[in-house]
């Protein structure tokens, strides 16, 4: 016996839904260029070389909360009403992040990265992407447990200027800080995460003086250029969102970024394998995704 | 360039899903001329251990990918906990962290919707046991897409939920226990043409 093939009709429901395409399917990427270079004329904002799979299912997905007929409509709607495009935009940036998110990662931070920048007169230290802060907040508070936040200086950059305004003030959801606190623990933290923060209304406020060496700034990855002589930069699921181009000019401008000697963290599921520039990196810690930039040897040089 | 119909098998499972795969990958052979990507739903601090699991179960190499890996046939992709993973229009793994869809992530939808949008008629897709209706929509997709659709018979499902969600749509070609699923999708991609 082999199974029962299924007619439509012992399914309980609904009709048969019409076929789709391969050409409608090609139409609906063009809808989502078109969308994309309007947002780039108009705002400024840059996703054209964005992974076409994850910005489709975000497009689709704001497509469905919206009620619009197509994506058509929606570019329509996008450049004649900017409390929308924020809407949107808010969507294509994936702002999902955490305080000490994957723990594992800051415990190796301290254990294998700290005891080098102890060495260092001065450290600067660029998060890229930071969202709405709670892992500039994490390396601050790191850096204050080991000692080293009075001669370090820390650069937030995002390219949206709304979730830079709320890593600004640092209030936390109350919901969040069980998790977080949690991840702070796993990660070695030396004191309590409350010590970090006051609970106010329902929310929590970090403490302001955690941001005295942090300086915010817009910075677009896509199109802006390096940001100087960095002995860390902290990038970490960023890259899924862009394309193998945007990938490759990002870790060049990297690379161009970093002092000799100098880190560089990604996310647990990011390569430098298609980066163009592997051999300019080897691992710290691989499985978590701590890199060095390295000297070439000459006949490296090609 | 092969003439082969199917290109890609696309798997979904929740509740008891673990058992269901390494029974369904157990039947599929090192030869399988195409990547299989499956979603399991797991807890997102849930280590990544599923594809030391099951790479004990198959004869398949059960892959520990990367983000924008080329998907390469006889190799198993399983979606790591706390990401989406989706297919994108170059063959190549795209991980995200958009929020949960169905409470899940990762989501099967969201691998079967990628999927079906870049491989049209040429992708297979399976639904196995499981206590929500994550994957129903993306099934009904498939089938616009001109896929083939499968479901676990429900009467042979640990958690019938899933597997009936996705026939409820009216949407699945075929059905079967666990063992004639792993023939099926052998039968299917080394029988079909173009």
């Amino acid at each position: 016996m082999s199974g029962i093939p299924l007619t439509p009709e012992q399914g309980l429901s609904e009709p048969t839904p019409p076929p789709i395409s391969d050409e409608q399917v090609n139409i609906e990427d063009i809808e989502i260029r078109l969308l994309l270079e309007a947002i780039y004329q108009l705002y400024g904002y840059d996703f054209r070389s964005y992974s076409k799979a994850s910005l489709r299912r975000r497009v689709l997905h704001r497509l469905g909360m919206s009620g619009l007929p197509s994506i058509m409509a929606m570019t329509d709607r996008v450049l004649r009403d900017q409390a929308f495009f924020v809407t949107l935009l808010n969507d294509l940036t994936v702002n999902v992040t955490e305080m000490f998110r994957d723990p594992e990662f800051y415990r190796a931070f301290r254990e294998e990265v700290v005891p080098v920048l102890k060495t260092f007169p001065f450290i600067k230290i660029w998060h890229a992407g930071c969202s709405t802060g709670e892992e500039i907040y994490s390396m601050a508070i790191l850096l204050e447990e080991e000692g080293l936040y009075e001669r370090a200086m820390l650069y937030a950059t995002d390219i949206d200027k709304n979730v830079l305004a709320a890593a600004k003030k640092g209030i936390y959801s109350y919901a969040a800080i069980k998790v977080y606190s949690d991840n702070y623990r796993r990660a070695g933290g030396k004191a309590s995460l409350a010590d970090y923060y006051t609970a106010k209304y329902d929310g929590v406020i970090m403490d302001q003086r955690l941001k005295r060496n942090i300086v915010f700034a817009d910075h677009d990855l896509a199109t802006d250029q390096v940001f100087g002589e960095m002995n860390v930069i902290v990038c970490r699921n960023v890259l899924i969102y862009f394309d193998r181009d945007l990938q490759q000019r990002v870790f060049k401008l990297f690379r161009e970024s970093l002092d000799m000697g100098g880190y560089l963290c990604l996310g647990t599921k990011e390569s430098l394998r298609f980066s163009g520039c592997a051999e300019h990196f080897e691992p710290v810690v691989g499985d978590l995704r701590i890199f060095r930039k390295r000297q070439l040897m000459k006949r490296e040089i090609r | 360039m092969s003439r082969q119909r199917i290109k890609a098998v696309v798997m979904g499972a929740s509740w008891g899903g673990l058992e269901a795969y390494s029974t369904v990958l157990s039947r599929l052979p090192a030869t399988l001329p195409v990547p299989v990507l499956l979603v399991q739903h797991q807890h997102p601090t849930a280590g990544d251990k599923l594809p030391w699991l099951l790479d004990t179960r198959t004869a398949m190499r059960v892959m520990r990918a990367m983000d924008k890996a080329a998907l390469e046939p006889g190799c198993v992709y399983v979606a790591p906990p706390g990401y989406h993973m989706l297919v994108d229009n170059d063959h190549t793994l795209c991980y995200s962290l958009a929020p949960p869809v169905n409470y899940s992530r990762p989501s099967i939808d969201e691998l079967f919707f990628s999927a079906g949008h870049v491989y049209g008629r040429g992708l297979l897709s399976v639904i196995l046991t499981g206590a929500n209706d994550d994957g129903a929509a993306g099934t009904r997709y498939i089938k616009q897409r001109g896929g083939i659709t499968v479901a676990q018979s429900p009467q042979t499902a640990e958690a019938v939920i899933m597997p009936q969600a996705a026939i409820d749509t009216g949407c699945v070609d075929w059905t079967g226990d666990l063992v004639q699923i792993g023939d099926f999708v052998v039968e299917q991609v080394f029988g079909l043409q173009e």
